[in-house]
């Protein structure tokens, strides 16, 4: 079976600095896949190669195709990047950062507003407020929201957790496996949080230093020795 | 035997055809060459200015004009030896370049753009509010006028004059430190640097030096100091031919100074561009082209060209 | 009740366009000084009128202006150029028997091709440096002004007056009906355009854009397309703007040089980044240098243009962001 994602022997490099040092990794349709490292492991970079918003060499494909363009076609074919930082509009409002969600989607949003409405009922009370001026939970609802008005064949998570207090990350990833559950979103969410990572996802990949360490299932990642020690605390 | 830089023997070259020139020009076209020099000294100032601190001026045919009728006034009042205006031209455009600096310190970017452009629609007509004084519109003339020749010598030794000084001053700590301010305002000040001096000093040396390009232009039009003379166009021009000769470095400067001073020239005998807006096209063309295909003036193809030959 | 004081809360929200309170108060002032001397003397009514049609025009620019500072960060030198230009187009499509009106329009087309084509050829290429961009836009300055004297002469040339010579009579005060017809379109388009951006996919998008490239790629928004369509709809802005300068200035190459100058005085005076501040900025400029004109001594017409730069400069040492402007922080 052909993965949904592919990355064979991908390298990546901000100006003259080299961030992947050949990352490959697969995520199986209807897959939760995890990747995990410390800062600076290359996590964010993965992603940004796959929108290609960093130079790049190596195979990517998405779908059985090679994934070639910049992220607006990244967008158009299905995959939905939330980036760090989240990516909202702060200016507009959160009505206006949905529609810019549904933004490739032809007519009328109608379905998929329910559809969002469904999972996150109380953006429709804030429709109208500044997105910059929801707290940084809501926002991360919002980004995933937003993601989700794409009805996007795969979904890349960039650090949701980041900031967040512990009961909203274990919201968050609630509704992550929620959407993956039951509108059968392919996953690759990038964590630095693992424990919580492993536990939501079916694969893993551990980054160290620009290239995988470790890859494997999430159970027998989880009681890994070294994973355990570096990003498990025990 | 050391190997002799480039630049040098290049300056040396220029130098010597300068140096024969006269004997071999007659007086008009000593005249435009005497303008090249006068653009030579505006354009290495702004150079100074934009290409090295990276702030923009539309405004210094304002510094040139506070520059022209500085010669303009000391002559024609107090019959000042011509000669030596300049250097009251120099010192009163660079108080004048520090008074603009400070205020000029909160903008950046296209703000300071505009706020010098407004300079330079404004400065001018102040000659005709102290008219007077001035001379308004006709304006004000020098008690002697110069010739062609003298005017040349004279032009020409004020610019390697003043090129000596921008090099000296541009390869040392402040050269530096001008640098530093143009690529990254954050990491200079986080090394210590005190911005604000270096640029309102890189405002003042600039507007100095166009303040003696601007009295050297009053000198080359019959002594006369007009209005008119010192509009809008004038800043364009030296801005222009500032980018031509590459931002940013001081070889090129030659060659955006004499884009400047003969293209009028050249083009007005050229067949289908012969009038004065034809003129305006190829300017604008060269211009628009010059910024696409060679955005580092001319001064960036030497160094490519320098570059091609040291790996041959 | 929480519902309901939530929205009500002022504090986190700014008013409409971004303005604070201060100065929505000062403004309010402003009109209601201005109707006051409307309602009692008949010359600053006409004054006021005349002048809230000139201003239009210069808002109109500025507008151009903002929306182009908004996308790219740069301010555009040749956008009365341009202006200039595609009027000469209708002259030349009246020329060939168009009618007035049908020029018009067909104008705006081309001018929306014509800034497309600029931003992508000219503009695209060197759009990571300010000062490259200033050079261009001023070269092109240039180059437009010597094509259009070159193909057309420098001399004075006239097109039918769209909206005829009649004037109406209101009391004392005289009207011209080419200042009101002026008002009219200029509203108009000003208006469309604000639907455009505010209820529109591609207005969302375009926003977006200029808010925030990278994240608006992420969603699918082509990003270099709605910069360049940016410039076209500031052409477009530019073409209505000269061409209802061309009734009071005739045509000749000069014709938008002045009023870009005042352009640039009221976006600036407005907030560079802000569209209702472009409109606002340029009503204020028309209607002010009316009013001193009239009212003060020594303010002759040749001291227009450095009155509204001195309120350039002004605002610039006062404060830079202009009156609806917003203090972003910046990214470091």
């Amino acid at each position: 079976m052909t993965a949904l994602l592919e990355l064979e022997d991908v390298h990546a490099r901000y100006g003259p600095v080299k961030a992947l040092h050949g990352v490959s990794l697969a995520v199986g349709e209807g897959e939760i896949v995890a990747v995990l490292g410390a800062n600076g492991a290359g996590k964010t970079t993965t992603l940004r190669a796959i929108s290609n918003t960093v130079r790049r060499e190596g195979s990517i494909r998405f779908a059985g195709k090679p994934l070639r363009g910049g992220p607006e076609t990244a967008a158009r074919l299905g995959i939905a990047h939330v980036p760090d930082g989240r990516g909202t509009f702060a200016e507009l409002t959160v009505w206006e950062n949905l529609r810019l969600g549904g933004y490739t989607r032809r007519g009328n949003l109608k379905s998929e507003f329910d559809r969002v409405r469904t999972y996150f009922p109380w953006l429709e009370d804030r429709r109208d407020q500044q997105a910059g001026t929801l707290s940084g939970g809501e926002q991360q609802m919002l980004a995933l929201a937003r993601a989700f008005m794409q009805r996007p064949h795969l979904l890349l998570l960039d650090e949701p957790s980041l900031g967040l207090a512990p009961l909203l990350v274990t919201e968050v990833f609630r509704i992550v496996r929620e959407l993956n559950e039951n509108e059968g979103m392919t996953v690759l969410v990038v964590e630095q949080n693992a424990h919580i990572a492993l536990q939501l996802a079916s694969t893993a990949y551990v980054l160290e230093v620009g290239a995988v360490a470790l890859s494997g299932p999430s159970g027998e990642l989880a009681r890994h020795e070294s994973v355990r020690r570096s990003y498990l605390g025990y | 035997m050391r190997r002799i830089p480039a630049g040098l023997v290049v300056a040396a070259f220029a130098a010597v055809v300068i140096g024969l020139l006269p004997f071999t020009l007659d007086g008009y076209h000593e005249g435009l060459a005497a303008r090249v020099a006068i653009y030579f000294i505006a354009i290495l100032g702004l150079n100074i200015l934009t290409g090295y601190t990276g702030q923009i001026s539309i405004g210094h045919g304002a510094f040139m004009a506070i520059g022209g009728y500085t010669t303009a006034v000391m002559s024609h009042y107090h019959h000042t030896n011509l000669v030596a205006t300049l250097p009251m031209a120099f010192a009163t455009a660079f108080v004048c370049g520090v008074v603009v600096g400070i205020p000029a310190l909160r903008f950046s970017g296209v703000y300071l753009a505009l706020a010098t452009f407004a300079l330079a629609v404004s400065v001018p007509q102040f000659a005709l509010k102290f008219s007077k004084f001035l001379g308004a519109r006709n304006g004000l003339q020098t008690s002697q006028t110069v010739t062609h020749e003298w005017l040349y010598i004279v032009s020409w030794t004020s610019a390697a004059i003043l090129f000596l000084v921008a090099w000296l001053l541009l390869r040392g700590r402040t050269g530096r430190a001008f640098r530093a301010v143009r690529d990254s305002e954050l990491a200079a000040v986080s090394t210590g640097i005190s911005l604000p001096i270096y640029k309102v000093l890189a405002f003042g040396v600039s507007a100095a030096f166009a303040g003696v390009a601007g009295s050297l232009f009053v000198l080359a039009t019959f002594g006369f100091a007009q209005p008119d003379e010192f509009g809008v166009l004038l800043s364009l021009q030296i801005l222009i031919g500032a980018a031509v000769a590459g931002l940013g470095s001081l070889w090129g400067v030659l060659a955006g100074a004499v884009f400047i001073g003969l293209l009028p020239e050249i083009s007005s005998s050229a067949p289908l561009v012969g009038s004065s807006h034809g003129q305006d096209v190829v300017f604008g063309l060269i211009v628009v082209a010059i910024m696409l295909l060679l955005p580092n003036g001319v001064a960036g193809l030497l160094l490519r060209l320098s570059r091609l030959r040291a790996r041959a | 009740m929480v519902a309901l004081a939530r929205k009500l809360d002022l504090r986190d929200r700014r008013l409409g366009g971004g303005v604070s309170l201060p100065v929505l108060a000062g403004i309010v002032a402003a009109c209601v000084f201005l109707v006051i001397g409307c309602l009692t003397s008949s010359i600053f009514a006409q004054q006021t009128v005349a002048g809230l049609s000139q201003g239009v025009i210069y808002s109109s620019l500025a507008l151009a202006l903002v929306l182009i500072y908004r996308a790219t960060e740069v301010i555009n030198f040749a956008q009365g150029e341009m202006a200039m230009a595609t009027t000469y187009i209708a002259y030349q499509l009246t020329l060939w028997g168009l009618s007035y009106w049908a020029a018009f329009f067909l104008t705006l087309a081309i001018a929306f091709v014509f800034g497309v084509v600029v931003q992508v050829t000219v503009i695209r290429p060197i759009q990571q440096s300010v000062i490259a961009v200033v050079i261009v836009t001023i070269g092109l300055f240039l180059l437009i002004d010597g094509l259009v004297t070159w193909k057309f002469g420098a001399d004075l040339k006239f097109m039918a007056a769209p909206f005829g010579n009649s004037v109406y009579h209101v009391g004392t005060v005289t009207f011209a009906r080419q200042d009101l017809g002026t008002l009219v379109v200029t509203v108009v388009s000003v208006v469309l355009l604000w639907l455009l951006f505010q209820y529109t996919k591609l207005g969302l998008a375009m926003r977006a854009a200029a808010l925030r490239p990278a994240a608006a790629a992420l969603v699918g928004v082509r990003v270099r397309w709605m910069l360049a369509i940016g410039w076209g709809l500031a052409a477009v802005l530019g073409a209505v703007a000269g061409l209802m300068t061309e009734p009071t200035t005739f045509l000749q190459p000069t014709m938008m040089q002045a009023v870009l100058l005042y352009a640039f005085a009221a976006a600036v005076l407005g907030g560079l980044e802000s569209p209702v501040g472009a409109v606002v900025g340029g009503l204020a400029i028309g209607i002010f240098l009316n009013l001193v004109g009239q009212y003060v001594g020594f303010a002759t017409s040749e001291l227009r243009l450095p009155i509204a730069f001195a309120v350039l400069l002004g605002v610039l040492l006062l404060k830079p962001t202009g009156l609806f402007g917003r203090k972003t922080a910046r990214r470091v």
